[in-house]
């Protein structure tokens, strides 16, 4: 479909991430070669470690004390991932009244819950009929200390 | 060699509805810069039959009557969106092009043809459980069809579910189907060919997919006897004569409230011109020329005042030379005693960088030093915000700056601003 190529965006084919790769400036011609040349690895990066579908993944931030349990403080970072499909346990951003809330999500036979993790605060129970907004699923969450 | 056009449904409203659930179900338009005019509507709105570029204050009434909800546009959040939208887009194809912040072509050549209802589902899904993005995905053999199609399926006019598959269509259902959709639906006529289209009779889209396209061509341009062939599946409008490359670059915004003094004029304008610069180096492009222009606010029963001018340039990609010439341009028109509503600033005569004519009286040091300079206000403001370094005379507080009172957090693109869960 040669009218396609016409015009400027066209991305490559689906899969084909650049590939970084380290850059050497050192001379080859003159003395000897870094003798650490061969042992040159990608330097870890946090992104790589944390984020698993980028187009997808959204970070929020985690307001008040409900997640205590599962180690979710007040003004913790929050990494969600809106590609992953909830399962039962998964800890969840869903949409309440309105407002976006994050809780563990239980399924319990014909009922689910949004479950929080502090004895002061009480379940939410979604019955069969009523609907139940998932906004994405919390795979990992941050705090700095400084 | 079918191909698909996907496009994002009242994408700025969506993008908004995303991080903000309340927003969903009621009636949301987004203003344009300033605040000015509606340039997304969300169905609701669509429904109470208010048109996209409506002002906003022809609106209060409405709005309070029926609870619309107004923000002004978050041009950051729509942008990231975006591009989260057409990075999973690309997926889907070896070959995309975006047409639009909310539209691209898919080539599905490679496709299964009675696959591609399925596969245009698939696309849907996905685009809308990564992103929370709605979109519709039309399918056909040519561009302009694909279009159309995807406007069937946003109307609801065939396909289900947001999808539809004209390659699925037999001839007589497509005829059918053509000869209910009004001619001024097709990509690529435009109110004025319309209404000459309608002179001679022709309506529907049915009516010139059957017009001879030579009659068309002759009556109208190639590109609308293009529009024809396409009609009738012969693949043919070539992506650049749809949307021409950058030919000129245009930065201008209404102010917050009127400004008549020479000062703020003379900020606003040099602010444009740095902007308009900017994206000319983005483009790796040269100037020849810049039109400066101001206007009055023809909404209010003031005396009213246009003018504009045209300055050539030394062709040059340089901030400070732009807003020189810039300021220059508005000392000629401006004139005292007028309450100014908006300032702008056109870049004229591109040229590609690569290609730029040495001057008789040129000093290539003194281009390198130039060249060096700019690299490095970019290099600065990319990476350390927008306006971080830049000339003086484009001001700091730029009391004219444009009204966005009604704007939503950049959620996606500020630390500060991030969604907050309970």
């Amino acid at each position: 479909m040669s009218f396609l190529r016409q015009r400027a965006v066209i991305f490559p084919a689906a899969g084909s991430h650049p590939i970084r790769i380290p850059l050497f400036s050192h001379k080859v011609a003159a003395g000897f070669p870094s003798p650490a040349d061969d042992y040159i690895q990608e330097r870890l990066s946090l992104d790589e470690h944390l984020i698993h579908h980028k187009e997808a993944t959204f970070f929020v931030r985690a307001k008040g004390n409900s997640m205590l349990g599962a180690g979710i403080f007040d003004g913790d970072l929050l990494v969600v991932d809106k590609s992953l499909n909830p399962k039962s346990g998964d800890i969840v951003i869903a949409v309440v009244d309105g407002d976006l809330t994050v809780k563990r999500l239980i399924k319990r036979g014909d009922t689910i819950l949004l479950k929080p993790e502090n004895s002061k605060f009480s379940d939410i129970e979604f019955h069969e009929g009523q609907e139940l907004l998932i906004w994405g699923v919390v795979t990992s969450t941050t705090k700095k200390f400084i | 060699m079918p191909v698909a056009l996907v496009d994002c449904n009242n994408f700025y409203v969506s993008c908004e509805r995303v991080f903000n659930p309340r927003l969903e179900g009621v009636p949301v338009v987004v203003l344009s810069n300033n605040d000015g005019c509606a340039v997304a509507r969300s169905a609701e709105v669509k429904a109470l039959d208010i048109k996209m570029g409506t002002p906003w204050f022809k609106l209060k009434d409405l709005a309070q009557r029926h609870g619309i909800i107004a923000l002004s546009s978050n041009y950051a959040l729509y942008g990231d969106m975006s591009a989260r939208v057409m990075s999973i887009l690309a997926t889907f194809s070896s070959k995309q092009e975006i047409y639009s912040i909310d539209e691209c072509f898919l080539d599905l050549t490679q496709f299964n043809p009675h696959s591609l209802i399925a596969y245009g589902q698939t696309i849907r899904q996905t685009v809308k459980q990564n992103t929370g993005i709605p979109v519709c995905v039309g399918i056909a053999e040519t561009k302009t069809l694909a279009k159309l199609a995807n406007h069937c399926a946003k109307k609801g006019f065939a396909g289900t579910d947001g999808v539809c598959n004209l390659v699925a269509l037999t001839p007589d259902q497509r005829r059918a189907l053509f000869s209910q959709i009004p001619v001024g639906d097709v990509w690529g006529v435009g109110r004025k060919h319309r209404e000459k289209l309608l002179n001679l009779g022709i309506k529907t889209v049915e009516d010139l997919r059957t017009t001879n396209a030579e009659r068309i061509r002759s009556h109208f341009s190639i590109v609308l006897g293009r529009t024809v062939q396409e009609l009738n599946n012969l693949p043919c409008i070539e992506l650049d004569e749809v949307g021409a490359p950058r030919g000129q670059i245009m930065v201008s915004r209404s102010f917050g409230h009127s400004v008549s003094n020479m000062d703020d004029l003379s900020e606003s304008v040099a602010y444009y011109a740095t902007r308009a610069a900017e994206k000319l180096r983005h483009d790796q492009s040269i100037a020849a020329s810049l039109c400066v222009f101001i206007s009055t606010n023809p909404f209010k029963d003031e005396p009213q005042y246009q003018q504009s001018i045209v300055v050539p340039l030394l062709p040059t990609d340089n901030t400070s030379l732009i807003i020189s010439a810039a300021l220059a341009g508005l000392k000629q028109v401006y004139r005292r005693g007028f309450n100014y509503k908006k300032t702008g600033v056109l870049l004229l005569g591109l040229h590609p960088k690569s290609k730029m004519q040495a001057d008789l009286f040129d000093e290539s040091l003194r281009q390198a030093k130039s060249d060096n300079l700019m690299h490095i206000i970019d290099t600065i403001n990319q990476k350390m915000g927008k306006g971080s370094v830049g000339m003086a005379a484009s001001g700091i507080k730029h009391r004219w700056a444009l009204r966005r009172e009604k704007m939503s957090p950049n959620y996606t693109t500020d630390w500060n601003e991030l969604p907050v869960v309970w």
